[in-house]
């Protein structure tokens, strides 16, 4: 099951719809690095809204693609994690370090929108 | 001799894990015996994320096994017994095994361990090259 990326402008939005495999997640991070550059997109948003489990691969796999993609200068931010399912990570022990999360798409794109505004004032 | 009627016979399934595609199979029937059960979201979540990181230790250090998902009863309290099965190289420390942090595929170090703490009851029967067992209980909150 692959993941559809969408382009909106400066973003790429990858909305996860079912249950992902191991390979589809390490697909899905290949397919972002590589289109990062290729629309020369400034955020990425991950949503995993249809994710019903985030085990230990899978936030690693979502860390690793949210640093991936910030060595390629793009913010990336992890919406929609659902209630039971950030109840189970914090009882495994998972932390997402460092990875920008919001609670859905809307607050996403004004999360990077306000990020991206206020970068250039950063350096 | 325990009478069986057809309330208390045990819901049992066997999902067989052979690549990591099967970790998401096992995963969904899990989850889909929780919620015949009556666990809560939260809970069958719980029960799916044990599951997903039990078949990811077969696929991961004994290339294949199995995923047997069973219901259980006790005192009326629902609840779920999975029991992880591989004939891979066993674990040579199983104390270790468990401590947090513990890994040995440069992983999260979560495997065992996290586990151990969404579940209520785990049981590791490890032999060198002839396998391990893993049997875990979630009861229903």
């Amino acid at each position: 099951m692959s993941v559809p990326i969408l382009k909106q402008s400066q973003y790429l939005i990858a909305t996860i719809q079912s249950a992902l495999s191991d390979e589809d997640l390490l697909a899905l991070q290949t397919k972002l690095v590589e289109r990062v550059g290729k629309f020369r997109s400034r955020g990425v948003i991950v949503d995993v809204t249809a994710l019903d489990v985030l085990d230990s691969f899978a936030s690693r796999t979502l860390r690793d693609i949210a640093h991936i993609i910030r060595l390629r200068g793009a913010e990336t931010v992890i919406v929609g994690i659902q209630p039971e399912v950030a109840f189970a990570m914090v009882q495994l022990g998972i932390t997402l370090e460092k990875v920008s999360t919001a609670l859905d798409l809307e607050e996403g794109l004004a999360y990077l929108d306000k990020r991206l505004q206020h970068a250039p004032a950063e350096h | 001799m325990p009478q069986l009627n057809t309330e208390a016979e045990a819901d049992r399934s066997c999902v067989a894990v052979a690549s990591v595609n099967d970790i998401v199979t096992a995963r969904l029937q899990g989850r889909a015996l929780a919620e015949r059960l009556g666990f809560s979201p939260g809970e069958a979540t719980l029960v799916a994320t044990a599951i997903s990181e039990l078949a990811r230790n077969i696929v991961q250090y004994a290339g294949k096994g199995d995923i047997e998902l069973r219901s259980a009863e006790n005192g009326g309290r629902p609840g779920i017994v999975v029991v992880a099965r591989d004939r891979g190289p066993g674990i040579s420390d199983v104390k270790l095994a468990v401590q947090p942090g513990y890994s040995t595929s440069g992983g999260l170090g979560l495997g065992l361990p996290g586990v151990r703490r969404i579940v209520d009851d785990f049981q590791v029967v490890s032999e060198r090259h002839r396998g391990t067992t893993i049997t875990v209980t979630k009861w229903k909150g």
